[in-house]
């Protein structure tokens, strides 16, 4: 069984169009909102994944960025 | 304002102080509390004599715990005193929760089918500890003494010795064992000098319990952001006697003097109950903390409930957590006082214990930091699962408004024989052990306070201190029982007096129960 780990070569389809999707969702928010839709997102994509272990590393390296 | 009338228990004038005893005492109980009082009755039914030493002469006063879990029935029951409680009590299996004005989703604790007790009954603590006390009045062995304070506590190897204030003056007694179940400021505790660290929680609480006829069904509900109460949570239980329990968060800076005023109050409930009657039972402002002691066991001394362990109220796992600790102690203590088992199983107490209120604490802190974010990044995520729950099913499993208790598991303790193979279910070493339908019965009928031997379908020999209950697949028609212990024919269980698994096997063989027996015992 091979131990699951996070995708980090490119993984997006079409890594513009998604860019330009996920400003283009931010427009006309305000600062909270902006938290709020975040947050939402973050939450659908975990679930997505729902991995643990997957869902950790993610924390992990989001985390050591900062 | 309540219409519950406290009995007043008669002081009675201890021997003592007119002839000092020599005696020492098997174990006196300091605190007549839900949890005092449990290892009162357990320690009785045993044989064992016990005096109970408690300051006050009534029950308690107030609004106090009134969540109590199934595992706990199943204890009382075993003490006798469970029936009066579900008569009295008002079972409840449901939970709703509301976001706004909207119906979110709602759980069951259990499934209904073949439970002998429901997952939760409501009862006020003061009933819990009266029916307590008058079971006591069966019970010889039992010395109740009200308005014995205690004000003194010293120890070496041998015994406890404690000194004991009354009306008529002070007094001493010698005891092998103490069990101090003095509550959360416990007496015990402060005057051995032992700490109680933990975290202390800002927000503050609105608490109301009010008497109303009202339609609700007898279902736990917990709102986040109410119409009548925005940006808080609200969560409302029924009670015994119609009495509702509403529990209003208030956020941090709420002013308790201010906020516990009727005229502060009354506003709050009508925006709720709308044009409703309903009288007042009591009112106050809480907030709270999450603390453990580092160990349950202090030489002879033993703590228990909340004079050893606090949690938030979300998940009901005080008092219930706190009878547990009762109902691991008093077989072990037992044992040991009957030279049956070595002292090294009274270590096991705050082994098993220890990890059961941190587990609990766990959970506690966990549906806290959801209910009252700690600071705006929290706040947003919270909201967030909140706004997505309305619509889709993931994120309801987010939602945390307090998981409700339920009987610890034992995972690390030495008591526990591990399993040989794998098994598909059934109940692990160390975790509770299942009621269920047995013939026109219950597994769990009728007294029973030995370690036992659960044997589907297999043959076994008999064993000194060991008694067998054998279950046949006939006796089981629904095979619900069965299925719980995931057995087959062949497949033996052993279990401890307080109904954890000690062992489990596929194929019976005397010596290994012998084996797991003695480990059990820590023997």
């Amino acid at each position: 069984m091979t131990e699951k780990t996070l995708r980090l070569d490119p993984g997006i389809a079409d890594p513009d169009g998604f860019y330009n999707a996920l400003v283009d969702c931010y427009r006309d928010l305000d600062e909270r909102q902006v938290g709020l839709l975040n947050a939402r997102l973050i939450l659908l994509l975990a679930n997505q994944i729902g991995d643990q272990a997957l869902l950790g590393e993610a924390l992990q390296r989001a985390r050591e960025g900062i | 304002m309540g219409s519950y009338i406290n009995p007043v228990y008669p002081y009675r004038r201890p021997p003592e102080l007119d002839r000092a005893s020599t005696m020492r005492h098997p174990v006196v109980i300091v605190g007549a509390g839900p949890v005092g009082l449990t290892a009162a009755l357990d320690l009785a039914l045993r044989g064992q004599q016990v005096i109970v030493l408690d300051e006050d002469n009534t029950v308690s006063v107030g609004s106090r715990a009134i969540c109590w879990a199934q595992r706990t029935l199943e204890i009382w029951d075993r003490l006798g005193v469970a029936q009066r409680m579900l008569d009295k009590g008002v079972l409840w299996d449901t939970g709703k929760l509301y976001v706004g004005e909207r119906l979110i989703y709602q759980f069951q604790m259990q499934s209904q089918a073949h439970q002998r007790f429901p997952a939760f009954i409501n009862l006020q603590q003061y009933y819990v500890e009266q029916y307590l006390v008058e079971r006591c009045a069966d019970f010889p062995a039992i010395d109740l003494r009200w308005k014995n304070k205690l004000v003194g506590i010293e120890q070496d190897g041998d015994e406890v010795r404690l000194k004991i204030e009354t009306p008529d003056g002070v007094y001493g007694l010698a005891a092998q064992y103490v069990i101090a179940a003095d509550g959360v400021r416990s007496p015990v505790r402060s005057m051995m000098g032992l700490s109680f660290d933990g975290q202390v929680f800002n927000d503050r609480f609105l608490i109301a319990d009010v008497r109303m006829t009202a339609e609700f069904p007898s279902e736990r509900w917990f709102w986040f952001d109410p119409p009548f109460h925005r940006g808080q949570s609200v969560l409302l239980h029924r009670q015994a006697d119609e009495v509702f329990r509403i529990d209003f968060q208030l956020g941090p800076n709420a002013d308790p003097d201010v906020e516990k005023q009727l005229d502060r109050v009354t506003p709050r409930l009508k925006a709720m109950l709308g044009e409703r009657q309903f009288d007042y039972e009591w009112v106050s402002v809480y907030s709270f903390s999450c603390r453990c002691m580092e160990s349950f066991n202090h030489g002879r001394v033993f703590f228990a409930g909340d004079a050893a362990h606090v949690v938030s109220p979300f998940g009901a796992r005080g008092g219930n957590s706190g009878v547990q600790d009762a109902d691991n102690l008093v077989w072990k203590l037992d044992l040991v006082l009957r030279n049956q088992a070595p002292s090294a199983l009274l270590e096991t107490y705050s082994q098993e214990r220890v990890p059961a209120a941190r587990e609990h604490i766990h959970h506690s802190t966990r549906s806290t930091d959801f209910i009252t974010p700690r600071n705006d990044a929290s706040r947003v995520l919270r909201d967030a699962v909140l706004s997505l729950a309305a619509d889709y099913p993931f994120a309801r499993a987010l939602i945390n408004s307090g998981r409700l208790s339920q009987a610890s598991r034992y995972e690390a303790t030495p008591l526990a024989t591990a399993d040989e193979r794998a098994w598909s279910g059934g109940a692990a070493p160390g975790a509770p052990a299942p009621d269920g339908p047995l013939g026109n019965r219950w597994l769990f009928d009728g007294a029973g306070e030995r370690f036992r031997l659960l044997a589907f379908e297999a043959k076994v020999a008999g064993e000194p201190g060991l008694e067998t209950i054998a279950i046949g697949k006939d006796d089981d028609h629904t095979g619900v029982l069965w299925q719980r212990y995931d057995a087959q024919p062949g497949t033996v269980y052993l279990l401890r007096p307080d109904r954890h698994v000690a062992a489990r096997w596929r194929r019976y063989d005397a010596q290994a129960v012998r084996t797991a027996l003695r480990r059990a015992m820590a023997a």
